[in-house]
């Protein structure tokens, strides 16, 4: 491992990952419970709320990262929250980043679990109902385990979409090693340094990665029960 | 007479949709089935929603001393704190779940005591005979034994009402043969009410003890299951199907000509021997076109059951060439779908004697 990579690319890997997992749990417990209001409410803001959660999706990665940075920073509002609760300024730091990654990929977490929920309709609801579970208890106990394919999906599109991002991270993150230079920023790293080996090795670990998180996507999701992707 | 007389169920509902008005007011017994019967779109399954807490229409439920519902006390009991068993159209099992622990889901929530648990989920599962099932996945479920285990995990909270709402609809025939026993063994068995939807006049025939027929959201007649059966409403709906259904006992058995007789009135009747013991209770269904009206007992004739009686009333049935008259013989009715015709010529009206030949009386088995 050492041979072929080296402590630089090992440090970006080892961000990657962090940032990934951070990224996907997170996501899993916003997207979750939004999923859930999107899937039941008839409220008329329910439109424009699926509007904002899809924007993401659409919109240039470097556009959603210019207006995070902006906002992050000693005059954005996010900036002033953060400022104003001691924390600092979030642009250039790990926290940053995550932030950035949880917006970017809110619609890959978002869109499996409300589409889990939506084909499960109310009538699970109604059983548990005449069964005297309660409505929170019923959302644990019956809710959740019957989108469970629709949670795996969230968490490994999530997850690989973090991996490979790198436009908001680039923005956000500003490439600082050790901080916020995960593998997508690397390897461009290299390829301004025309270092095409390096970029080499890491592109195709990004290439096989990519490959064995699909495939393992439809495992899970097959054995879960659910319909494939 | 008891001293702690049950009060009944009582049910006063309205509610007005796109296209659809609910306005009901319904008491029914209880004990026993009541049936809730009309075609589709009539509001039966909205009336069974209503009483779960499903869906609110606006009035009042009650069952027994419980108030359900209330609007005028702003009463609005929830659907989890309502002490109700619901069986849906569709099984429903939970999926994620064995068999075992789909009924065992609503005992969870109870907080019983070890013992009574033990005893609720044991007497569901010997009463819908699914002991076998307990470790199966629902996956690999026939639809008769998934209905067989939405019953019985809808009975082991111990519900104060039991509510079907059309558990037979979505099976074949042949599933559908094969859950009937059960439902007549919840009938006898069963201690508390049970509200039972359909639109089907066998299983109203097989299982109600009272009936409630609805038509575009009212009530349109109602009674005990032999009342609604010579109900005009409900025969002439039924058309060819229309007859009623009589309750009684076997008397006696012929075995020379493997007939069974059944007690009516003071004739005995006689029925198709089906193996059955004397003394037992069975349920008779005798269609209005399989009886005739003579003003004598002919016994020239191969119809062996032959029945006095008096006309109670005549009415105009679907075509206008046909009347259905029912006749009061002792303590039951029999329905007789003749002709106008037949009935100028005799000189029928209300009040004149009659007999009435019964060509064949079908065991409901």
């Amino acid at each position: 491992m050492s041979e072929l990579l080296n402590n630089e690319s090992g440090s970006a890997i080892w961000l990657t990952l962090q940032l990934a997992i951070v990224t996907s749990a997170v996501l899993l417990l916003v997207a979750t419970p939004l999923a859930w209001w999107l899937a039941r409410t008839t409220s008329r803001w329910r439109g424009v709320i699926i509007a904002l959660v899809t924007l993401p999706l659409v919109l240039p990665p470097t556009v959603l990262g210019f207006y995070i940075l902006i906002s992050l920073g000693p005059d954005g509002w996010i900036g002033n929250v953060t400022t104003a609760l001691g924390l600092g300024l979030l642009s250039f730091s790990f926290t940053g980043l995550v932030l950035g990654s949880v917006i970017f990929s809110l619609p890959f977490a978002v869109y499996p679990i409300l589409y889990a929920f939506e084909t499960l309709g109310s009538r699970p609801l109604e059983v548990a109902a005449t069964l005297r579970a309660k409505p929170l208890d019923a959302f644990f106990s019956v809710a959740l385990p019957l989108a469970k394919p629709g949670l795996l999906t969230a968490a490994v599109l999530t997850f690989a979409h973090t991996v490979g991002e790198f436009g908001v991270v680039l923005m956000i993150g500003g490439d600082i090693p050790g901080e916020t230079r995960v593998v997508a920023t690397q390897i461009f790293g290299h390829v301004e340094a025309m270092e095409y080996e390096a970029a080499h090795r890491l592109a195709a670990l990004m290439v096989a990665f990519s490959f064995v998180m699909l495939i393992a996507l439809t495992r899970l999701r097959r054995r879960a029960g659910g319909a494939l992707p | 007479m008891t001293t702690n007389v049950t009060k009944p169920i009582s049910l006063s509902l309205a509610l007005i949709r796109q296209g659809f008005t609910l306005s009901i007011n319904i008491e029914a017994p209880s004990r026993g089935v009541t049936v809730l019967f009309g075609p589709s779109g009539s509001g039966k399954t909205t009336v069974l929603r209503c009483i779960a807490g499903l869906e609110r229409a606006s009035g009042r439920v009650s069952i027994g001393d419980e108030i359900w519902q209330d609007d005028q006390r702003e009463i609005f009991v929830p659907t989890w704190e309502r002490e109700l068993g619901y069986v849906f159209q569709e099984a429903s099992l939970f999926d994620h779940l064995d068999v075992r622990n789909n009924l065992e889901y609503g005992l969870k929530r109870l907080r019983l005591q070890r013992e009574s648990a033990r005893t609720a989920l044991d007497d569901a599962i010997e009463l819908l005979g699914i002991s076998a099932l307990l470790d199966r996945s629902t996956a690999n479920l026939s639809g008769g034994e998934r209905q067989r285990v939405a019953i019985a995990r809808a009975l082991v909270t111990r519900p104060k009402i039991l509510l079907l709402d059309e558990p037979l609809a979505s099976l074949d025939i042949a599933r559908r043969k094969e859950i009937l026993p059960w439902l007549e063994r919840l009938h006898r068995e069963l201690q508390i009410p049970v509200i039972y939807v359909t639109h089907s006049l066998d299983e109203l025939t097989r299982l109600a003890d009272h009936a409630v027929m609805l038509d575009r959201g009212c009530v349109s007649a109602s009674g005990s299951l032999q009342a609604i059966c010579t109900n005009p409403a409900m025969a002439s709906a039924a058309g060819d199907e229309a007859g009623v259904v009589i309750e009684s006992r076997i008397t006696g058995v012929d075995p020379e000509f493997h007939l069974a007789e059944v007690a009516f009135g003071d004739c005995p009747l006689w029925v198709r021997d089906a193996g059955l013991t004397t003394d037992a209770t069975i349920r008779l269904r005798i269609l209005a076109r399989d009886v005739s009206l003579a003003t004598s007992a002919q016994s020239h004739s191969t119809i062996q059951n032959v029945i006095p009686g008096v006309i109670e009333s005549i009415t105009n049935d679907a075509h206008a060439s046909q009347a259905l008259v029912a006749v009061r013989c002792a303590k039951e009715v029999l329905l007789s779908r003749v002709t106008h015709r037949a009935l100028a010529t005799l000189k029928l009206g209300e009040g004149s004697p009659v007999w009435c030949q019964v060509k064949s009386a079908a065991l409901i088995d």
